[in-house]
């Protein structure tokens, strides 16, 4: 039985990320795409009469097949990731009504964090000296709480906040129970749907009685530098400061090279450890990622040594031979040391704005 | 990185109930879009955050509150900024919280309940992220003593950065403002009690602010407005010294502290300062005096008329304004000896500083056309008296010479390059579309031209320009020659382009670089350095070429077949269109097409880089693209409902077999009968483990398969548009011109989606129900594919003759095909319908000498004219 309460965790992902840039793992979505699994995979033998299609349903992968998941955390853990995420990035309420699994999605969360709990103690236990740790993947939902679904109806909202934040309760419940260390809200396009996740994850610690690290990770969706609901990064970053994240940045939909100045920008203001796990590229025509493990490691080499990152890996397209790539080229830069900041009142619509106190003039 | 706002803010209070009679009737009325517009006004004026308040007997404040925060938060404009959700309800600031994902401000909590509540609400807005407003107020009510105000506000303080642990710069204090003047005694100090209280806390709780709801002060002068904006104006000019950080004000209730009449001003500032016991009495003695002296209707600002004739000029030109510049170039004429000086002096000044802005960036190409539509129409207005005295034409800063190459007939680009080279004085001959080389040579030689333009936006437009630097050269030309257009690169240039000539040859990446490209070659002291470094540099790119490993690491053409796509038509039954044969469209309702544009390439027409609509809020471009959007929509308008345009489409579906790498038509459905056979590429460079060398071929079935079929289409959307284009050109409007050009482009382009989403669901149906908005279709979230021959997955541009017989496109809908392929009208679309699906875009990229050989073979054409259509895809 896993132990619940590793809020312990703080001090030794702490002391780990004093000393050196921590690696998290690489792709999932992809790495399991490449496993090319049929319907009957995805359905196993628990849900092999079930009435809908489960084919793409990767989270339920936990329940179903777990060794391709299992074999997915073994070959980043085997690269060199510090950080595996779960296999849970859909798994709530909400998403699973696509497949008509609301009621499973709990259970894949403890699942899910069972398996990556269970690997990478296995790790830990080959190499003490380098601790692994999971990290419960939390995903942005099928659903917008900042954007509505009908064109025609723009004040039209598809699911309420508390929906949202219930929904996401009962996944931070599950992976809290299956042992993660840390609360990881990714790949954020709306960033009401993450304010829903912090309130819901600040409500189980809560009544838990502890406290573990949350990671925040924004997407941005295209080239103006905004994620989907329209925030650019430091209006995000106003946002969420208030979950105290252990560390905050960006993932997803770009490569290192298009991430690079939102990346600069968020190091530049939060006073939080950067994590930034870009994609291997942009797709191509096909929609593949190609850039190479070299490339990829390669940009990321230079914001290292620039002084811009806490933690660094990969998302859509990386591949072990990336995360193995981008660990060896970063291991001999120093983290990024968190600035301190002056404290203003900073506030957010879609753009950023701080507000100076005025001093009395006599 | 934003830097802190150093100065006092102003939150906008006309989205309040309370505040404005107008917003509440409209809340009321449940006429939430004109209520937008409240806040759109007010975001425009300048607030920095919107106030929203609900809180009236007769509302569901909480619904009112859900309702306008989730509409807003669709309009970028007003989202930018940050709300402050204000009301005395807990619930309804709870159900607000919920619906803003920015950093809000909650106005307000206090201690007037007690300790609980206060710490409890505390926690939560901290939960929700927000920063508060706290009322000075307890159990035992509002504070009105300086020392009551600031006693409540450091207990606040106090429990909420040590025993909640806000973040104190996220605490804002209301220390009340009351009325003053009010004819009690106790209420005259109030003024005071706010100013000294804010000094208090600014002193002495580390990082919190002040805030206050302004209009308060001035209650008992409801009806005079002149004394009300300068009691305001007086009361905020002490108190911010006095350390207030924000306030709820009107803009609109403001005079400037400086402007406000001496007598007036004393007597106001006697009231609010406390500074004598008959203050109130004296400033009632005056106040009649200045009664309905507001209210100042505002009106078109025409100040800038009463100025000078040459600034007036100047101001037509960068504002882009036409309605008096006839005027203005006849006033200017009768000023100088000779109307020629008119251009060289006023106009030539104008147009430097609007080139001085675009150059800074300041200006933005939509409006650089606008002004050179001024210029122009003021040099037409000229030009008779110019002729009359058989003046000379002004001196030019050089001579250019543009066109588009033979073939090509796209020319949105080269004009914006020739408005944007004219409005810096350059004279442009510009040569129009499909200009073949000796007729290019011909001009330069004729009007001495000191530099040649080229544009093209097809492929086959690249290998014509090759071909017009090679003729120059034959022709001993040692001129400059400009390179142009989107299919255009520095890396063809250099290596394809530059070689065939000795003179100069230069890519101009954007209108925005054409004029320093032109005039430092222009330029006696920089034209040879940049030359030489132009040249250094391109022979850097050939080098480059050179080194890399040849060929792209290719798979033979067998290889690459062998690793084909193993598509599947287990699980998928092809379907049998709706009809076989062709379908013509005469006449397709344009209303039905504006939904399906998309907008984003719309913009980079006009060199405006972002996505729509978020584009239209840009920081840097938005203002720009508002203007132009404002504008496009106006002309659609007039498109649509004057029959500018007629949208025309032939479509077709034929019985289909895969043939190798060719599809095979059939004339009948038993498929015995050959018809056209359509010919495509195969990736052929070097895949991973696990990815296919695609062919669209591969997407339709084998003979021997289940019977399956091809798609063709051609559409467009240009008919009619020549006689609007002769018409603006007539009017010097180069603008208009431009405009109306790219809406036709989107026009068709919408019509290739409308047009294939019914094709999908009904005249071929091999999807039944789709319900996908136009962003879904913009990103092409559909089963089936539209590849268009000369794109990257078909790249051969040539395969379109066969397209256009088999549709008859010609004789159909009028649309007919240039030596290069490229359509007439310009504005329209062609391509092939496949409905597996698996069939998606790919690019072909590079392909070797033996899949060259085996496509001419297919062909049926000789190797060289097989690689003329295929350059661009031959490995080096």
């Amino acid at each position: 039985m896993a132990t619940t309460n590793r809020s312990d965790v703080v001090d030794l992902l702490n002391a780990c990320a004093e000393k050196r840039i921590l690696i998290m793992d690489g792709a999932m979505g992809t790495m399991i795409q490449r496993e090319k699994l049929q319907e009957a995979n995805y359905r196993g033998e628990r849900f092999k009469d079930w009435h809908k299609d489960l084919k793409g349903n990767n989270d339920l992968l936990v329940l179903t097949k777990p060794s391709v998941i299992e074999k997915v955390h073994n070959d980043f853990l085997a690269a060199g990731a510090d950080i595996i995420e779960t296999d849970t990035f859909n798994a709530t309420r909400v998403s699973m009504a696509d497949y008509d699994m609301q009621d499973y999605a709990y259970e894949m969360n403890v699942e899910g964090a069972k398996l990556a709990r269970r690997i990478a103690d296995e790790w830990t236990a080959k190499t003490p000296d380098k601790p692994r740790f999971v990290a419960g993947a939390i995903g942005p939902m099928n659903q917008s709480l900042s954007v509505s679904p009908d064109v025609d109806n723009p004040g039209f909202r598809s699911v309420t906040f508390d929906q949202v934040m219930a929904s996401y309760k009962e996944q931070v419940e599950g992976l809290i129970e299956g042992g993660v260390d840390i609360i990881l809200i990714e790949t954020i396009f709306d960033t009401l749907n993450a304010k829903a996740a912090i309130f819901a994850t600040e409500e189980v610690f809560e009544e838990r009685g502890f406290r573990l690290p949350v990671f925040m990770s924004c997407t941005i969706t295209d080239m103006s530098g905004r994620n989907l609901s329209g925030q650019t990064i430091e209006a995000f970053w106003h946002s969420v400061q208030h979950v105290k994240p252990f560390a905050v940045g960006l993932n997803c939909a770009f490569g290192a090279e298009l991430l690079r100045p939102h990346a600069v920008t968020i190091a530049a203001v939060a006073d939080t450890r950067i994590c930034v796990y870009p994609n291997a590229g942009l797709p191509n025509e096909m929609g593949e990622y190609d850039e190479t493990p070299e490339v990829t490691a390669g940009l990321l080499k230079g914001w290292a040594e620039e002084g811009i990152l806490n933690i660094v890996g990969g998302c859509c397209g990386t591949t072990p031979e990336h995360i193995a790539a981008i660990a060896e080229a970063v291991a001999d830069s120093k983290p990024r040391e968190i600035p301190t900041i002056e404290p203003v009142m900073r506030l957010s619509g879609i753009d950023p704005v701080q507000i100076a106190t005025l001093t009395p003039a006599e | 990185m934003n830097k802190p706002i150093a100065q006092f803010i102003n939150v906008g209070e006309r989205t309040n109930v309370a505040g404005s009679a107008r917003f509440k009737k409209l809340i009321f009325e449940g006429d939430y879009e004109a209520a937008v517009e409240v806040a759109r006004h007010q975001v425009e004026g300048g607030a920095q955050i919107v106030d929203v308040n609900m809180d009236d007997a007769m509302l569901d404040a909480e619904d009112a509150m859900v309702k306008f925060l989730n509409r807003i938060a669709a309009e970028p404009d007003i989202a930018r900024v940050p709300v402050m959700i204000d009301s005395s309800k807990w619930s309804v600031i709870e159900a607000g919280l919920k619906c803003v994902q920015g950093k809000a401000v909650v106005n307000s909590i206090s201690l007037k309940e007690g300790e609980g509540p206060f710490i409890q609400q505390a926690r939560r807005i901290m939960r929700y992220g927000a920063a508060v407003v706290v009322m000075a107020f307890d159990t035992d009510g509002q504070a009105d003593s300086v020392e009551r105000k600031f006693e409540i506000c450091k207990r606040s303080y106090d429990i909420l950065v040590n025993n909640v642990g806000f973040p104190p710069e996220d605490i804002i204090f209301d220390p009340n403002i009351f009325a003053v003047a009010t004819g009690i005694e106790e209420h005259n100090n109030y003024g005071v009690d706010f100013i000294e209280a804010t000094r208090l806390i600014k002193t002495h709780l580390p990082h919190a602010k002040v805030s206050g709801g302004v209009s308060n002060v001035s209650f008992s002068f409801r009806g005079n407005n002149p004394v009300r904006e300068a009691m305001h104006s007086v009361f905020l000019y002490h108190a911010i010294r006095a350390g207030m950080d924000m306030g709820i004000v009107n803009a609109g209730q403001l005079t400037v502290y400086s402007d406000i009449p001496e007598d007036l001003k004393e007597r106001v500032e006697d009231v609010i300062l406390n500074r004598r016991d008959d203050a109130t009495e004296r400033l009632l003695d005056i106040a009649d005096e200045y009664r309905g002296q507001g209210g100042k209707k505002k009106v078109e600002d025409l100040s800038w008329r009463e100025q000078p004739v040459q600034k007036r000029m100047e101001h037509a030109l960068v504002k882009g304004i036409a309605d008096y510049i006839e005027e203005d170039a006849e006033e200017a004429r009768q000023q100088f000896d000779r109307p020629i000086q008119v251009i060289e002096g006023p106009l030539m000044d104008g147009m430097n500083v609007v080139g001085d802005l675009f150059g800074a960036g300041e200006m933005f190409l939509p409006q650089v056309v606008k002004s050179a539509r001024v210029m122009k129409q003021a040099v037409n207005y000229l030009q008779p008296y110019i002729e009359a005295e058989k003046e000379e034409g002004a001196a030019a800063k050089g001579k250019i010479i543009m066109a588009t190459v033979k073939g090509d007939v796209h020319d949105i680009g080269k004009n914006i390059v020739g408005v944007v080279l004219q409005c810096n004085n350059y004279e442009v001959i510009d040569m129009g579309v499909m200009v073949p080389w000796s007729d290019i040579l011909q001009a330069a030689n004729d009007h001495g031209a000191d530099m040649i333009g080229l544009s093209g936006l097809i492929t086959p437009s690249l290998d014509e320009m090759v071909t017009v630097a090679a003729e120059m050269k034959r022709a001993d030309f040692t001129v400059p020659l400009l390179i142009g257009g989107a299919t255009t690169s520095r890396v063809h240039t250099a290596v394809k382009i530059a070689p065939e000539y000795s003179g100069p040859v230069v890519h101009v990446l954007d209108a925005s670089r054409a004029v320093g490209v032109a005039s430092t070659l222009l330029s006696d002291d920089l034209k040879d350095n940049f030359v030489a470094e132009t040249k250094a540099a391109y022979e850097d790119i050939r080098q480059k070429r050179l080194a890399k490993p040849k060929s792209d690491r290719l798979a033979s053409l067998a290889t690459a077949r062998g690793n084909a796509a193993d598509v599947s038509f287990d699980s998928y039954t092809p379907v049998k269109p709706q009809f076989l044969g062709t379908k013509t469209f005469e006449s397709y309702p344009l209303e039905d097409l504006i939904d399906r544009i998309d907008w984003t390439p719309f913009f980079r027409t006009w060199e405006l880089a972002g996505t729509y609509p978020a584009i239209l809020q840009d920081d840097i471009v938005g203002e720009s693209a508002r203007s132009l959007f404002d504008d496009a929509q106006a002309m659609l308008k007039q498109i649509v409902s004057e029959k500018w345009l007629t949208a025309k489409a032939v479509i077709g579906f034929w019985p289909a077999a895969r043939h190798g790498d060719d599809v095979q038509l059939f004339n009948d459905e038993k498929r015995q009968k050959n018809y056209e056979k359509v010919h495509f590429l195969r990736q052929q460079v070097q895949k991973r483990e696990g990815r296919s060398n695609d062919c669209l071929a591969d997407f339709i079935a084998h003979k021997n398969g289940p019977e399956d079929y091809l798609g063709g289409f051609v559409v467009t959307a240009g008919h009619g548009i020549e006689e609007h284009v002769a018409r603006f050109k007539a009017a010097h409007d180069d603008y208009n011109e431009i405009l109306l050009k790219a809406l036709a482009d989107r026009l068709a382009e919408a019509f290739a989606e409308r047009m294939h989403e019914r094709v999908r669901t009904e005249f071929w149906g091999f999807v039944q129900n789709e319900a996908l908005d136009n962003t879904d279709l913009i990103k092409e979230r559909y089963q089936g594919i539209r590849p268009a021959p000369g794109y990257p997955a078909c790249p051969d541009h040539s395969e379109k003759v066969k397209l256009f017989e088999m549709l008859d496109a010609t004789e159909s809908i009028g649309v007919s095909l240039t030596d290069s392929f490229a359509m007439l009208p310009t504005a329209a679309v062609s391509g092939y319908y496949f409905a597996h699906p698996e069939a998606r875009y790919f690019g072909i990229g590079k392909i070797g000498k033996d899949q060259l050989e085996d496509y001419a073979n297919r062909r049926g054409v000789d190797l060289k004219t097989a690689e003329r259509w295929l350059r661009p895809n031959l490995a080096d």
